[in-house]
């Protein structure tokens, strides 16, 4: 087995493993662990295929931002009292198992059952001054809609999170009175 | 370690994998047996990892009943379809980035995604001092 090889059995087992234990663990702290480990594994399937820009890309965003954020949420969404219920509900365990089951079945039938047309490889070349150029030239429009869409999302954000006491000049709710209702 | 490997490391979650397993090894003999350059590993393998993401993310979603840990199972599915389109821009016969932007673009929506789902969570929590998606029931809280 080459080091090519034995880069991506790693990262696959790595991501898949990530992802079953985030399945499996009872805990939602161990939970976003395992989801590190799984997001890692994806950045290393990345670089493996030669996208070396996503995979830091995945790095940054997925890891350095979104991860940070689940634990957050984790942190303020726990109250010290109520124990944390993040384990596998046993009503929904059925019909989730027969969904991913049923998806996963589906999938690897129409990845085994389609002829992809693949050609032999010449090896990857950088692809980040492509990808600038792209997005200056081609995906211009896409690039600015998503930077709007970052800003909306942003401020909504920090909209929707305020606290109880901070909305109390919330012009507008159902008895016409201020505030009180949120 | 040939494609059967794989198969029989997936082979656990299939019901009927019999058929599918010799697809899939008729196919990876025929449709990228010319591979060389990959090193044995072809644009099957992505697909099958990403389709087992999917298939643990979509469980994810529908067993947990913590709002975070729904949001964790969406963020393996979107890994998992990104995944796809990196692969298919590797292999595709024109040498063509578009897969790749495609999944910038899905990574930077997932964290506009994650940052406004989380807002939405918090605000539950304030409202209704739980985050399980079965207890938040009123929609006007």
């Amino acid at each position: 087995m080459t080091f090519f090889e034995l880069a991506f059995w790693v990262s696959a087992l790595v991501a898949i493993g990530g992802g079953a234990m985030v399945l499996l663990t009872p805990s939602i702290v161990h939970m976003a662990f395992w989801l590190l480990g799984s997001l890692a594994g994806f950045a290393g399937l990345y670089l493996h295929l030669g996208a070396d820009f996503i995979g830091f890309t995945q790095i940054l965003v997925y890891i350095g931002g979104i991860l940070i954020l689940f634990l957050f949420g984790v942190m303020l969404t726990n109250r010290s009292d109520v124990p944390v219920r993040g384990a596998v509900s046993w009503r929904f365990l059925v019909p989730g198992s027969i969904a991913g089951v049923a998806s996963l079945g589906f999938l690897v039938w129409l990845v085994a059952a389609t002829p992809w047309a693949t050609h032999a490889l010449s090896p990857p070349e950088p692809p980040t001054p492509g990808i600038g150029f792209d997005l200056m030239s081609r995906y211009i429009l896409p690039f600015e809609a998503v930077s709007v869409l970052l800003l909306v999302a942003m401020i909504g954000a920090t909209y929707v999170a305020r606290s109880r006491e901070e909305r109390s000049d919330e012009p507008f709710d159902d008895k016409g009175e201020k505030g009180e209702s949120l | 370690m040939s494609v059967l490997g794989l198969c029989e490391g997936v082979m656990p979650f299939l019901a009927s994998s019999a058929d599918a397993a010799s697809a899939i090894a008729a196919s990876a003999t025929g449709a990228l047996g010319a591979e060389s350059a990959g090193g044995g590993i072809g644009l099957l393998h992505y697909l099958l990892v990403s389709a087992v993401s999917f298939g643990l993310g979509l469980m994810i979603v529908i067993t947990r009943r913590n709002a975070i840990a729904v949001l964790m199972g969406i963020e393996l599915m979107i890994n998992g379809a990104g995944l796809n389109f990196v692969a298919f821009a590797r292999f595709s016969a024109t040498s063509s980035l578009d897969g790749q932007i495609v999944t910038l673009f899905a990574i930077v929506i997932a964290a506009a995604e994650a940052a406004l789902a989380l807002a939405i969570v918090l605000n539950v929590f304030n409202n209704l001092d739980t985050v399980q998606v079965d207890d938040a029931r009123r929609l006007y809280g």
